[in-house]
């Protein structure tokens, strides 16, 4: 009963946090709840028994990006971002969109039969600690994943410069 | 505990093209000139093209995450085409627009590996991966000429709708994922067989269509390419609508047809049928009442996407080789028409070719046979792609699918003639400037000869 409640609080709480990100008309504020919901994913990590990924999310997210996300705030004219709207246009459309695919989910998803269980269950997790799993499994059976990724962060940082370098 | 060293010969080709890729980062240092750059690209191709050839690169490494099939070599060997090309007609046209940055040929070579990732992947999160890859260096391709407004706003928007597809996919993964609590495509397949067919998986695979649909810019999930198409650099925009195309068509065959959704094809035939009768219909209708040539393309390559989803769901081996053939013969007719249209150094309007054919008779005659091709008259390459696509739809038992595609295809010599007429029948404005370069005019013979030799000859890619 108590995971079902702490739960229904992360996944309700992460709902309402989003909502109110998009729809603040500050950036700064945006920005600050952004805050508060990676501190909520980490504690649905937690609940999963994924501690490492529970750090890593607040130490990575919540303080390394958030705090780049805030320097290219101060770079914007807040004032201009302020006196605008937020929304414009095709939101009625959007609304829709998200509205039908809600109901979708909710119809679809009360059938949902989980799959076998695999070897990593939570005892084992408990056993070996998560950090130490994981790890093996990045760098084993996830390898060739992983390097797919660092090069997909390598892409990242040549596009920054590509499409930020002054005109020489 | 032992982990045995993968075997890299069925990689082969990804490294190759990543290394070079990454050591053309390092030359750009050092040239001012960007022009070897392009040359090193092309070597890079060539031993890449040589390494996916090789009998030897076939087969799974990786733990079974990583396949190297038949199936994933023709792709392959598809993007090589596109990526060679591309570097062709760029050249000199990036020397023109001010945009010669040296990365622009290492994003080409990042965007093809990740192309050639997703026609090999056998597990779901290197389809998505690759998928990734692929997608973060066609954004920055788009954008590349940075100081134009409408480069940028063709990456913006492409980086928008991209991500809102992704998020579409992982979504749709992640269902899955819960349902048989495995990413190995073919591992999936064998689940599903044994559990049947759920709301919440149908959910999943909705969602997983709906993903690759924006790929390969389907309607109703087309909205982006128009502008994406037309703001973006001609070379890059020709770049675009071949390899990314192919590679969702790549995944699409390998997930709904050989492996995950195998079982489901009664489900999922339906869906496709109505994205690809709307993706004609959008595609061709809305491209008549085109003025810009290079937005003509754009509706142009997303009618095409429709015809080659006829192969898709004709679910036969030879719907899929015909899909196959299809996209290798489009690859060639749509970058030798845009390799047209950065010869002609002029605006994009369809008006610009008025009277092309009395100032440059020669570059009229060879966007006649692009238009041609295009259309699918024959003797050239077009019509041999569709013919096929057509017979292995009728043979599949969508004999009034094909009626509807014969009539789309039919309205679509409205606009593709239009050009032609505009070249042939109208009164010369003004004296057509070109800009030839000795690779643009390699590009433009390459396609021009294969167009006609798969036109006559159709035996060289079929089979």
């Amino acid at each position: 009963m108590l995971p079902k409640i702490f739960f229904g609080y992360f996944a309700i709480a992460m709902v309402v946090l989003s909502l109110l990100i998009i729809t603040r008309r500050n950036p700064v504020h945006s920005v600050l709840w952004m805050l508060v919901l990676f501190f909520h994913i980490a504690g649905l990590y937690l609940l999963l028994n994924a501690e490492f990924l529970a750090a890593v999310q607040v130490i990575l997210y919540a303080g390394a990006i958030l705090v780049l996300f805030l320097f290219v705030i101060m770079m914007l004219n807040l004032k201009e971002e302020i006196s605008g709207e937020r929304f414009e246009g095709a939101w009625p459309l959007g609304v829709s969109v998200s509205a039908i695919i809600f109901v979708l989910m909710l119809l679809t998803t009360g059938d949902f039969v989980h799959g076998p269980v695999g070897k990593y269950t939570i005892e084992v997790i408990k056993s070996e600690t998560h950090a130490k799993a994981l790890g093996k499994l990045l760098y084993t059976e996830y390898l060739f994943p992983f390097e797919i990724a660092s090069l997909i962060l390598l892409i990242a940082i040549v596009g920054a410069i590509v499409l930020a370098k002054r005109r020489s | 505990m032992n982990i045995p060293f993968p075997n890299l010969m069925p990689v082969a080709p990804e490294i190759i093209i990543t290394v070079a890729a990454s050591i053309l980062l390092i030359f750009d240092l050092a040239l001012r000139n960007k022009g070897p750059l392009a040359f090193l690209s092309l070597l890079a191709a060539g031993v890449t093209v040589y390494a996916i050839i090789q009998p030897a690169s076939l087969g799974e490494t990786f733990g079974g995450m990583f396949i190297s099939d038949s199936y994933s070599v023709y792709f392959k060997l598809i993007f090589m085409v596109n990526l060679i090309l591309t570097v062709l007609i760029s050249l000199k046209y990036l020397q023109r627009q001010k945009a010669e940055y040296g990365e622009y040929y290492s994003l080409l070579l990042f965007a093809t590996a990740g192309m050639m990732l997703m026609a090999s992947a056998k597990d779901l999160i290197v389809l998505y991966l690759g998928l990734e890859l692929m997608a973060l260096s066609t954004y920055i391709l788009a954008g590349i000429k940075r100081h134009d407004i409408k480069s940028n706003e063709a990456a913006m928007k492409y980086f928008l709708l991209g991500s809102f597809s992704s998020a579409l996919l992982l979504y749709g993964i992640s269902l899955l994922y819960g349902l048989t609590t495995t990413t190995d495509l073919y591992q999936i397949a064998a689940y599903l067989k044994q559990t049947g067919s759920s709301m919440p998986l149908l959910m999943s695979m909705t969602l997983i269509a709906v993903a690759f649909s924006f790929k390969i810019a389907a309607a109703p999930f087309h909205m982006w390419a128009p502008d994406v198409y037309e703001g973006a650099p001609t070379s890059v925009t020709a770049f675009m609508s071949v390899g990314p195309k192919a590679a969702g068509f790549a995944v699409i065959g390998r997930v709904f047809l050989m492996s995950a959704f195998q079982g489901m094809q009664a489900d999922w035939t339906p869906i496709l049928i109505g994205i690809a009768i709307l993706t004609m219909a959008v595609g061709n209708i809305v491209a008549l009442s085109q003025t810009n040539i290079k937005r003509m393309l754009a509706y142009s390559s997303i009618a095409h996407a429709g015809y080659a989803l006829l192969g898709i769901i004709a679910g036969t081996e030879e719907g899929l080789h015909a899909m196959m053939t299809y996209l290798l013969i489009y690859a060639f007719m749509n970058i030798g028409a845009f390799a047209i249209v950065i010869l002609l150094d002029k605006g994009d309007e369809i008006k610009d070719y008025e009277g092309l054919s009395k100032s440059r008779p020669l570059v009229a005659a060879l966007m006649l046979v692009f238009m041609f091709s295009l259309t699918g008259i024959p003797p050239t390459a077009g019509f041999i792609g569709k013919f096929n696509i057509f017979m292995a739809a009728i043979k599949a038992g969508y004999t009034w699918l094909v009626v509807i595609a014969v009539i789309f295809s039919a309205i679509s010599a409205y606009y593709y003639l239009r050009v032609v007429m505009n070249m042939y029948m109208k009164e010369m404005k003004q004296e057509a400037a070109i800009a030839p370069s000795p690779s643009l005019g390699l590009a433009i013979l390459i396609t021009v000869l294969m167009v006609f030799i798969i036109g006559i000859m159709p035996s060289v890619v079929i089979g």
